[in-house]
């Protein structure tokens, strides 16, 4: 039953972006469909990161719990190396960002692996905060104090934290499932990530289409009120269409995940394009072609993931640790 | 521009032809040992995935032939980072030029300056008249090896790109022939600051420029500010 309905989200996976892979190919070829060819290349661009997207989390999922949440701790490793290149620090922060770096991010993620929500759940966010404080304090610069372990904070929340939250639903005892079968988490996962995903395409999509009132003109050119409602109704379709794959959900509870999942990706874009504005580029740095930096790619993701994380255990009403 | 063929007539202290004649014992065939080889390799991949450098060659392609890449310098990893953002072929015939009083302390440091990058060592606290710096780099460059200098002369506190010494100057004027290539070091000052000895890997970028000649009759001052303005634009 369980494995049925993995094999059923993998097939339509990959059949989607095979018939993607083959539409976008065909308007390659055939540029005179009057079609704009930078939309067909961002489109083709954009499908190469997915199919990259998809192979790593094949490879990842297969490998294991502990292999997932390594893949994550890597990319908030890497996440918060571009937040933190992108803020300026000054040089009495080196030294709390080595901690930050090497000690505070990995030891997260052991934590997060080791299953303990009791810790995990404040590690960051109030111990790591203190240290910050503390750590740049001593080193004697107090020039723009709260602004420069505000930066810290906010890098480690976003990229590192709330981040964390994906592979935290690896851990959730879902109802009903054997205490082995990690299946149904691995789908749960995937199906969060397949949301955040579309919820980002689909605001494109519907502010290209319909956009008529940017949210915030200054902030982002191309986020539009237009985009967020379709996103957020197409998404909870989608969401609805597939409550099958996502365990612990029933159809509401899936259509209500959805919404919320697209509400949040919409702010997590709107919030990274706000940082980006401030420091004047447009990408975080270049990884894979056509995605912008790793950052740029999990924005919505950062924000959605803990309160996907959070809604599962009001729903399944289990509890975490 | 005629710059190059200009700036060779002028200097008519020595001609390529004269300095392989003459003035320069011949190379030797392999500078490192497979091992420190091996060594080197592993360091310059290390050293890019934590500094996490992304490295541009803008109007300007990596080549073995001789050249003098002079770079801002901020901090203890520079050399080490140009020398690892230069491909396999390139980075086996280039040689940095670093103080002798920090990497020949200690046994690492050495080994690492001797044996891995094959500096070329040059002693700031005691500089002879008749054994001047840029000498010893000329001879030691002789017709085969590229250099990596930082003409600053030490690392800039501040992160600001100082004032250029003059060695530069005699280089390009000694060897009109040799390419100088200006490289910009960007954000590598707060990977590893003047002062500290752990790194934070953030994400640094090495920029490569065209190459340009002392041209003739250019003064000194004239050359060495308009070398530090090919690195600084660079900068973007």
């Amino acid at each position: 039953m369980n494995d049925n309905r993995t094999i059923a989200l993998v097939a339509g996976v990959l059949a989607l972006l095979s018939v993607a892979t083959a539409v976008g190919q065909f308007l390659k070829r055939h540029p005179d469909r009057g079609l704009d060819p930078a939309a067909i290349r961002t489109f083709n661009n954009r499908l190469r990161g997915w199919w990259i997207l998809c192979t790593v989390l094949a490879a990842a999922f297969w490998l294991g719990t502990t292999a997932t949440v390594v893949l994550f701790g890597l990319v908030s490793f890497w996440a918060l190396r571009e937040f933190i290149t992108l803020t300026p620090t000054r040089k009495g922060d080196h030294r709390a960002l080595f901690w930050v770096f090497f000690l505070f991010t990995p030891l997260h993620y052991v934590l997060v692996g080791l299953n303990r929500y009791d810790v995990f759940s404040v590690f960051l966010p109030v111990y790591a905060t203190l240290f910050v404080l503390a750590r740049v304090a001593f080193a004697g610069d107090y020039k723009r104090f709260l602004e420069r372990t505000a930066k810290i904070q906010a890098g480690l929340v976003v990229c590192v934290y709330c981040l964390s939250f994906a592979p935290a639903l690896l851990q959730i005892p879902i109802p009903g499932a054997a205490d082995a079968d990690r299946s149904g988490n691995f789908r749960l996962l995937f199906f969060l990530i397949l949301l955040v995903q579309f919820a980002d395409c689909m605001q494109y999509v519907w502010s290209r289409m319909l956009g008529q009132r940017l949210v915030a003109p200054a902030v982002s050119s191309n986020r539009t009120w237009e985009g967020l409602l379709g996103s957020a109704t197409s998404t909870a379709l989608l969401a609805a269409a597939l409550w099958w794959a996502a365990p612990p959900f029933q159809l509401w509870q899936a259509t209500l995940a959805g919404l919320v999942v697209a509400v949040m990706g919409f702010a997590g874009g709107m919030t990274m394009s706000a940082i980006k504005r401030d420091r004047g580029v447009k990408d975080y740095g270049t990884l894979v072609v056509g995605h912008g930096g790793v950052l740029d790619r999990i924005d919505s993701m950062c924000f959605a993931a803990p309160v996907f994380y959070h809604i599962t255990l009001l729903i399944t009403g289990v509890k975490p640790g | 521009m005629t710059v190059s063929t200009a700036a060779i007539e002028d200097a008519a202290m020595l001609s390529p032809a004269d300095i392989t004649e003459k003035q320069l014992a011949p190379p030797k065939a392999s500078a490192r040992s497979p091992l420190c080889r091996a060594a080197g390799l592993g360091l310059a991949g290390l050293a890019r995935l934590l500094a996490g450098a992304s490295i541009r060659w803008i109007a300007s392609q990596p080549d073995t032939c001789q050249r003098v890449y002079f770079a801002n310098h901020t901090s203890h990893l520079d050399a080490i980072m140009v020398w690892s953002s230069l491909p396999q072929s390139v980075r086996e015939l280039t040689r940095p030029v670093a103080a002798k009083d920090y990497w020949s302390r200690g046994i690492v440091r050495r080994w690492l300056a001797e044996k891995v990058f094959d500096a070329i060592l040059i002693d700031r606290t005691d500089i002879k008249v008749h054994q001047s710096p840029v000498d010893m780099m000329i001879r030691e460059a002789g017709t085969t090896y590229s250099l990596i200098v930082f003409p600053e002369g030490g690392r800039s506190v501040s992160g600001e790109i100082g004032e250029f010494k003059s060695g530069l100057y005699y280089l390009a004027k000694k060897r009109p022939d040799i390419e100088l290539i200006p490289v910009h070091i960007d954000n590598l000052n707060r990977v590893l600051p003047r002062g500290e000895f752990l790194p934070v890997p953030l994400l640094s970028c090495i920029s490569f420029g065209p190459p340009l000649w002392l041209e003739r009759g250019e003064a000194k001052l004239d050359f060495l500010a308009r070398a530090r303005r090919a690195v600084l634009s660079l900068k973007e």
